[in-house]
């Protein structure tokens, strides 16, 4: 009997999605930290977010995903005693550089929350304020074609086009959060951040979320929280796992749901985590 | 592996790995008692044999329902996923084991009256304690997720099909020497080669187990026995 050796190390592993790692690098995150007072609630987070693809922040409450996603944006300038350190570049520039105006900075990142916020104003008002207050258009015909267009791309055109003076208030839940979608696409952003976007719709109004931002992910580079792992593994290409404020595992999404590499990763995501 | 918040989750898929130690204790003791039926001439043992592995069948179906159900219920991730997707897997190698290891036994009773002379029986026999003990590694490394126990059982699957080949030639002479032999030759072959082929299912096993643990494939070419007659290799399908 001859006893044939072989080589594990030539066992192939589940493929790493490669068109990834040449994507365009449209976000890059080198060591952040995010400080609240005395508090520390990110430890030097790096992070490279492709162009044109969804990339999902998932971990347990309190881990820092939603504060990285509010970097992003410069959303932490707002609360007085957050400090944020380290580099985030958008399209290779720096977005903490005094010479960036955050306000701007806002138009080209756009943002959903985690509970549909309309706001109490009509459809339409809804859609323009932002073009409005950014002076991207004047004449009623262009605000008119704002409006049309950013709701098309939210999938909500067909359902309210007869009652865009109506309430934005008064659509239900799902359709307000595309709703909110619609008001972010119709400052034509380049980056949209969502933050636990589905948390409080049905299955439904979930799943038409979800078809919603992988048509957009054509154009825009979108970064989404969610605490649904099912959610990250459907919409995303790429994941990334934050616990205790420190980046612990990012990947192509088929890798970290199906074979991740940090045993804390694993816990997570099986359903383990002490 | 530490424990899931759903203690739940944690029952079923213990529930299920008890399955499969079941369904592997038959299939084992199923293979023994051939190996005994054929040497001891024991029709009855056979006819047993036969009817025991509708057990088996059983069992495969309710790990499949099972593993629908957990799937359903807890939409598992990661090593869970490989875990529920290999069960269900293992559940089908150990059932299609049992279905040859059947084959056998209708052999056997087939050659009632004219047995061959026990002489003939060492190479089936030394073939059928090699795969045996292949199925037992294997089962005892899944239950222990042993991946170099099973890289190990899956090493050591060309020494059955090297065993085989010969055993094939073996017999091939006895026929050629006496005509009346061919019958009883043939129904030795063919339980010959069900026993080549539960040890291609421990390899497979093997194959399975190192996908729950490390996420990535054997894919190097198995190793075999050696070319064999053109006779042998065409049936061989692994």
């Amino acid at each position: 009997m001859n006893q044939i050796s072989i080589d594990i190390s030539r066992a192939t592993h589940a493929g790493a999605s490669d068109a990834l790692h040449s994507a365009d690098i449209k976000v890059f995150g080198r060591d952040v930290d995010v400080h609240y007072g005395t508090k520390q609630a990110l430890f030097k987070v790096s992070v490279d977010i492709p162009a044109n693809a969804v990339t999902a922040f998932i971990g347990p409450s309190g881990c820092g995903k939603s504060t990285f996603l509010r970097c992003i944006n410069r959303m932490n300038d707002t609360i007085p005693t957050a400090r944020v350190t380290g580099v985030v570049n958008i399209d290779g520039v720096n977005i903490n550089d005094k010479s960036v105006d955050p306000v701007q900075l806002r138009a080209r990142v756009g943002m959903v929350f985690q509970k549909p916020n309309p706001f109490p104003k009509s459809i339409y008002e809804n859609i323009i304020y932002g073009p409005k207050i950014h002076g991207l258009a004047r004449a009623k015909a262009d605000f008119d074609a704002i409006v049309e267009s950013s709701l098309r791309k939210a999938g909500l055109w067909e359902e309210v086009k007869d009652r865009l003076h109506d309430a934005g208030t008064g659509l239900s839940g799902g359709q307000q959060q595309r709703l909110c979608i619609a008001r972010a696409i119709a400052v034509s952003p380049e980056v949209i951040l969502m933050d636990e976007p589905c948390s409080a719709l049905d299955p439904i109004a979930t799943a038409r979320i979800e078809e919603l931002i992988d048509e957009l992910r054509q154009n825009y580079t979108i970064i989404i929280v969610t605490h649904s792992m099912q959610q990250a593994a459907r919409v995303s290409q790429k994941t990334a796992f934050f616990h205790l404020g420190t980046l612990v595992e990012e990947g192509p999404t088929t890798t970290i749901f199906t074979n991740p590499r940090d045993k804390r990763t694993q816990d997570y995501i099986t359903g383990r985590f002490g | 592996m530490n424990q899931h918040i759903v203690s739940a989750y944690d029952s079923e898929i213990k529930e299920l790995q008890k399955k499969i130690a079941e369904m592997g204790g038959i299939a084992e003791k199923m293979l023994s008692d051939a190996l005994e039926a054929i040497e001891t001439r024991d029709v009855n043992l056979a006819q047993q044999i036969i009817l025991t592995d509708a057990r088996l069948d059983g069992l495969q179906r309710e790990v499949d329902e099972q593993s629908i159900l957990t799937i359903a219920r807890r939409q598992p991730m990661a090593i869970d996923l490989r875990d529920i997707f290999v069960v269900s897997q293992i559940a089908g190698d150990i059932e299609r084991v049992g279905d040859l290891v059947k084959n056998i036994g209708k052999r056997i009773i087939a050659m009632e009256g004219q047995f061959p002379p026990k002489s003939l029986l060492s190479g089936l026999r030394s073939m059928s304690l090699l795969a045996l003990g292949q199925f037992k590694a294997v089962l005892d490394a899944y239950t222990q997720k042993d991946v170099d126990a099973a890289v190990a059982v899956w090493n050591n699957d060309g020494a059955i099909d090297e065993l085989y080949n010969s055993l094939f030639r073996e017999l091939l002479t006895y026929m050629m020497e006496d005509p009346r032999n061919i019958t009883f030759c043939t129904h030795l072959l063919f339980s010959a080669k069900n026993i080549e082929r539960i040890g291609d299912h421990a390899t497979n096993i093997a194959e399975r187990i190192y996908y729950v643990v490390t996420g990535g494939t054997l894919t190097v070419a198995r190793p075999k026995g050696d070319d064999g007659p053109v006779m042998a290799t065409l049936e061989t399908d692994t």
